[in-house]
């Protein structure tokens, strides 16, 4: 089960409204390696693998529902009040005929989340290795989507979140590490 | 500007002093119709380096460590756009 904190994990803030950059940045909510694809993936791929590394499984995967409750307040923010006229301007028109300006699970380019971005092999080293891949295509595309934005209150925020990114990975390739040498010694340092 | 450099060194001791920004050039032909990109960057964060993390690593104080998304010095890999004209 879950305790939930009633608070972002790093506070939002967006400086304009600017429905273009929302339109980039939902690639980190529902596109294939956005924050819903890295929870869901963790989060079930933990029950069948090596017990030491469950309870990494589970930090992470929770930590990026986090991230996703983040990117859902930045998109929010930067298209609360747009009209019509801005979303239709912005290349949100087709969002908007569906979805007004509600929030969807879609990528950048529209394509809706699915399953079929994420994989429970079975094999440690395979679902690990996934899980590291994820991590560094997670943080490619925040430098490309902070590349793109010009909102300094913005970046802070996606900035956090990549920094987040680089450290899932090292774990998870301390993770690796750790199953490897299962049954060695305890390393010493 | 950061040191964009070219730095391979694996070397264990040397992983504070990597640089996480490394760079290439790319081809460029006759007759390419966008303006050629003549230096691409591409970045190696710190997690490629480091190994199983060794205890006793420096940290920040916790509200810093907050504000940055690492408690660990040794992790932390700022990233700014590298191709913005200033």
């Amino acid at each position: 089960m879950w305790i939930y904190e009633k608070k972002l994990q790093y506070p939002v803030r967006v400086s304009t409204c600017n429905p273009m950059l929302a339109r980039f940045l939902i690639e980190q909510y529902g596109g294939a390696d956005g924050e819903l694809s890295a929870a869901l993936r963790y989060l079930n791929q933990r029950y069948s693998i090596p017990d030491k590394v469950i309870g990494l499984l589970t930090d992470i995967g929770t930590e990026e529902f986090a991230h996703l409750e983040m990117i859902a307040t930045m998109v929010y923010k930067l298209t609360k009040d747009a009209t019509p006229e801005q979303m239709k301007e912005a290349g949100l028109g087709d969002h908007y005929a569906n979805h007004d300006n509600a929030l969807f699970y879609h990528d950048a380019a529209g394509n809706p989340w699915t399953a079929s971005y994420i994989q429970a092999k079975g094999d440690p080293i395979a679902d690990l290795y996934e899980d590291i891949a994820a991590e560094e295509k997670a943080r490619a595309t925040y430098q490309w989507i902070i590349n793109m934005s010009d909102d300094p209150f913005l970046n802070e925020g996606l900035s956090f979140l990549r920094e987040r990114e680089i450290v899932h990975s090292q774990r998870f390739r301390e993770a690796v590490e750790l199953i490897k040498d299962a049954n060695s010694q305890k390393k010493i340092f | 500007m950061e040191n964009f450099m070219i730095n391979n060194t694996m070397n264990n001791a040397n992983v504070m002093q990597q640089s996480t920004r490394k760079s290439y050039e790319p081809f460029v032909g006759r007759y390419d119709p966008c303006k050629p990109i003549t230096v691409k960057y591409y970045e190696t964060p710190p997690q490629l380096y480091l190994g199983f993390q060794p205890p006793g690593l420096e940290q920040f104080p916790p509200p810093e460590a907050l504000k940055r998304g690492t408690l660990w010095p040794a992790l932390y890999a700022p990233y700014s756009n590298p191709y913005e004209t200033p």
